[in-house]
């Protein structure tokens, strides 16, 4: 288990290496990256910040529960801090276990409890030069749909 | 700001009133959007030994913009998301944490 906020790209492929094993027999990789149109507004770049000590326990405690309810020790996420670009990877998660069943199950989890629960916050900037504090209670969508 | 506590002299009833100022100083933090009403990342607050998450957000409410605050915001004591009657300690960090948007 590993978890880390980044100030440079994610690198995927070393997230796949790190929960390499032959024991598993399913690999799942999500990744989250910076989408154009947000709520209805054509969106250039983002920009994370988190409140670091809280964000890296909390994430560190989603991960030991997902261990803990899915059985599996080869969770990986990070979730990249500072300005992306459009396109770019805001977060990866790798998990693997035996079976894809409950692989697949402990990505969801720990996606939709890191959005709920880990301190960080975006910056959204528009094409119009503005830029807003993205708060998905007041989104026009489904809590856990934005950016995805 | 300091809290008065006002006793008697342990020597004479007459005599003068002895203040002691009890107090506490405890640092918050503030994020995001709640920086950006408030004009600062972070706040020093004097309160009294005993005080909860609640007292703590009534007195961030005299401040200057926090009224565009949410009335009841999440709070986290020491990097763990609080109750409102949790209380405060000497030395504890505070933070007032706006809705979160990682992924």
């Amino acid at each position: 288990m590993r978890t880390a906020l980044v100030d440079r790209p994610i690198d995927v492929a070393a997230l796949l290496r790190d929960v390499g094993d032959s024991r598993n027999g399913a690999t799942i990789l999500f990744i989250g990256t910076v989408r154009d149109v947000n709520n209805g507004r054509a969106v250039t770049g983002m920009q994370y910040t988190a409140y670091h000590s809280m964000a890296e326990r909390e994430l560190s405690e989603i991960v030991r529960e997902a261990s803990a309810e899915f059985g599996t020790s080869d969770i990986v996420v990070e979730h990249r801090l500072g300005t992306l670009d459009l396109g770019e990877a805001s977060v990866a998660i790798a998990v693997a276990h035996p079976h894809r069943g409950a692989a697949y199950d402990a990505s969801r989890y720990v996606i939709e409890q890191l959005k709920r629960r880990v301190p960080i916050w975006k910056l959204e900037h528009y094409v119009d030069g503005t830029r807003e504090w993205v708060d998905p209670t007041k989104s026009a969508q489904p809590a856990g749909v934005a950016n995805d | 700001m300091l809290r008065e506590s006002i006793e008697p002299s342990s020597s004479s009833r007459a005599c003068f009133p002895r203040a002691s100022y009890i107090i506490m100083t405890v640092n918050v933090l503030l994020f995001a959007s709640y920086a950006d009403k408030l004009g600062t990342d972070s706040l020093s607050l004097d309160l009294e030994p005993g005080a909860t998450v609640r007292d703590l957000l009534a007195r961030v409410r005299e401040l200057p913009g926090a009224d565009r605050l949410p009335h009841e915001p999440l709070v986290a004591v020491n990097d763990q998301y609080a109750k409102s009657t949790q209380t405060i300690a000497p030395g504890d960090e505070v933070a007032i944490i706006p809705p979160v948007a990682g992924g």
